[in-house]
């Protein structure tokens, strides 16, 4: 299945990329999906991290632990979230084709970090949605 | 699952080289990265066990330049070709464009060769996808081990064996040496590209 989206929603879930989580401080942020295409990142200038890699990658561990979670009888575990001494990654399942994967540093508790996630998922929801497979 | 941003002008899509292990399908991806690292920027991501086999995948983002204005980039991933590692192949599968089957030409992995494929194409199946209407290229790979001595299947038998129903095109090729390897990759993305165009008329 290839899928298109246009400048019109890619505008939009930039602007919440970039109001509800680089704004308050989350240092990168990037939007793919589970095939491990980019769809749109953002960072805070400061740090440049491989993006295309680092995709392929979380695409990889999201789908491997996903199966996982199914071995054990559950559907899907509900946080999943690497700590790194400096800076830590966030993965957050948005409908069931894509994933938001935030990267912060020690400024942000993980507490406040899942609860802009969650805004922010909801709100990429709705400008996915039409774009995806039923 | 290509994925088309029509703000950037850019077009994603992706490549898997599939095959038995040992199969050289890791081989091809390090020498598209050493003949292209000017055009590579990153380094290229390998999952390996202690053993130097693929344990998840090997990834390399590739830039192909412009089709139709539009920059185009290429990610390629290998899986583990061992049979234990059904699980994970099957997630690499997951939003293929294009394939690559790496076939090994030694006889002794006739078999090995025979059961990969008919295993690609039941894992095709879980995403609802026929190996026959996915792109396809065939690799036969190790063609140079004939100088040694070593016994190869004969090109006819391994079009019966792999291609009798595919009939897709076909290179013989060795991935150590690097012949056919870029014109296997030209293949698959003249072919992949093709077919996104088709589903986006």
């Amino acid at each position: 299945m290839t899928y298109m989206l246009g400048r019109k929603a890619l505008d939009e879930i930039e602007a919440v990329l970039q109001q509800d989580l680089s704004d308050v401080g989350v240092d990168c942020i990037f939007l793919i999906d589970m095939a491990g295409n980019v769809i749109a990142n953002l960072d805070n200038g400061e740090i440049k991290h491989d993006i295309y890699s680092l995709a392929a990658l979380a695409a990889g561990n999201f789908a491997a632990v996903s199966t996982m979670a199914r071995i054990i009888g559950e559907d899907e575990f509900s946080l999943l979230f690497h700590k790194g001494e400096k800076e830590s990654i966030h993965f957050s399942k948005v409908l069931s084709d894509f994933l938001l994967i935030t990267i912060f540093g020690k400024g942000i508790s993980l507490g406040f970090l899942r609860l802009k996630v969650a805004e922010a998922t909801e709100k990429i929801k709705r400008i996915l949605e039409p774009f995806c497979t039923p | 699952m290509a994925f088309v941003n029509l703000k950037n002008k850019e077009v994603q899509a992706k490549i898997v080289y599939y095959g038995p292990g040992r199969g050289g399908k890791t081989t091809n991806l390090e020498y598209i990265y050493n003949k292209f690292n000017k055009r590579i920027k990153t380094e290229m991501v390998t999952i390996k066990t202690h053993g130097d086999r693929t344990l998840f995948f090997d990834f390399l983002p590739f830039d192909v330049g412009k089709i139709k204005g539009y920059s185009v980039k290429i990610q390629l991933y290998t899986v583990p070709g061992q049979v234990k590692y059904d699980a994970t192949r099957r997630l690499v599968l997951r939003g293929v464009d294009g394939i690559v089957f790496v076939a090994d030409s030694m006889a002794v992995r006739r078999e090995k060769n025979i059961l990969s494929l008919r295993n690609l194409q039941k894992n095709l199946a879980t995403f609802r996808k026929s190996i026959f209407r996915v792109p396809i290229v065939l690799q036969y790979n190790k063609r140079d081990l004939a100088e040694q001595g070593i016994p190869l299947l004969s090109l006819e038998m391994l079009e019966k064996d792999l291609n009798s129903k595919l009939k897709a095109p076909y290179f013989e090729a060795s991935a150590l040496l690097g012949s056919n390897v870029v014109a296997t990759l030209k293949r698959i993305v003249w072919m992949t590209m093709s077919s996104l165009l088709k589903e986006l008329k």
